[in-house]
């Protein structure tokens, strides 16, 4: 394969930025989903609801 | 009459409801859930089949050898990074119009992933250019117009984040996307209108493509799993914000209760 290190190269740049939004995407939403249930599994509407 | 009409009232157009059905936090984060996963899966199929089917599977050029294989990573990140900031004028003009209040969320999440798009189709074009022109870099019509793509990009990221207002932030990048779109048009005509380096567009809606089915197909199943992967971030991005505006206002009631509990 003629080129072989820009071929390499260009590859590598989109796959570590595709990876590299995607794990942040991913980490930033569970966070968020995770901190939202454990605040709605303690506001006082839900507990009024479930008492 | 007008006084019981707000939209009447304020001589603004009235929103369509089926754009405000989505507004409402709950029912976009049911939907955007249900949408999400099947989003990942396909474009992480998708994207992978495009790369592996243009990296080992099509065929090289007779003019510029195995070079042309970049060409399945630039393109598509050079379309995404084009339609990501049309996307951006979208979201300001419904922030500015019709003021939805996903559109704002919308425009702060599509931001740094246009810029990162655009960073890659500036990074694998320099790329290809070194062994194809010699040089990683001319100040080219195209090559300088999706530079100032990447500013713009850059611009409307931190003007968001540059007001103590959060309103004010949305309101200003709201209109440098709108004001930047320009910038769209002399992208795509850049290389029609000057002579430039960059060689000019090979796949066409409205007339013959001058590519081979061979390279082509390869290069469509690249630009619809990098288009799939871009909705799949944006998209999370966007259910993390709304989820993360909710924690705030969740917060700031359980500050407000504990003051109205201890006056």
């Amino acid at each position: 394969m003629t080129n072989l290190p820009f071929i390499a190269g260009s590859y590598a740049v989109a796959i570590v930025a595709a990876l590299a939004l995607s794990v942040n995407a991913w980490l930033r939403h569970g966070q968020a989903r995770r901190r939202l249930a454990a605040l709605e599994a303690e506001s006082p509407r839900r507990r009024g609801r479930q008492s | 009459m007008e006084a019981l009409n707000p939209a009447l009232s304020t001589g603004r157009p009235k929103p369509s409801r089926s754009l405000h059905r989505f507004a409402n936090p709950g029912q976009f984060l049911r939907l955007s859930g249900r949408i999400l996963p099947w989003l990942v899966v396909s474009a992480g199929i998708v994207t992978v089949a495009g790369l592996v089917w243009g990296l080992f599977f099509s065929p090289a050029d007779w003019q510029q050898g195995d070079a042309v294989r970049i060409m399945y990573v630039h393109v598509p990140a050079a379309w995404l990074a084009s339609m990501g900031y049309a996307a951006l004028a979208v979201c300001g003009l419904l922030s500015i119009v019709w003021r939805h209040p996903l559109a704002d969320l919308a425009a702060m999440e599509i931001g740094p992933v246009g810029a990162v798009f655009t960073a890659v189709c500036l990074i694998t074009g320099s790329l290809w250019g070194k062994p194809m022109w010699g040089a990683w870099w001319v100040w080219d019509a195209r090559l300088t117009s999706v530079l100032v793509l990447f500013f713009l990009y850059l611009g409307q990221i931190a003007l968001i984040r540059a007001f103590d207002n959060q309103e004010r932030g949305f309101r200003a990048a709201a209109i440098l996307a709108l004001v930047g779109a320009v910038n769209l048009p002399i992208i795509k005509y850049s290389v029609d209108w000057w002579n430039t380096l960059h060689q000019p567009d090979t796949i066409h809606i409205f007339s013959q493509t001058t590519m081979p089915a061979s390279m082509l197909d390869p290069l469509l199943v690249c630009a619809l799993g990098f288009t799939l992967l871009f909705a799949a971030v944006v998209l999370a991005r966007l259910r993390a914000a709304v989820m993360e505006r909710r924690i705030r206002s969740l917060l700031m009631a359980r500050v407000q209760r504990a003051d109205g509990v201890n006056a």
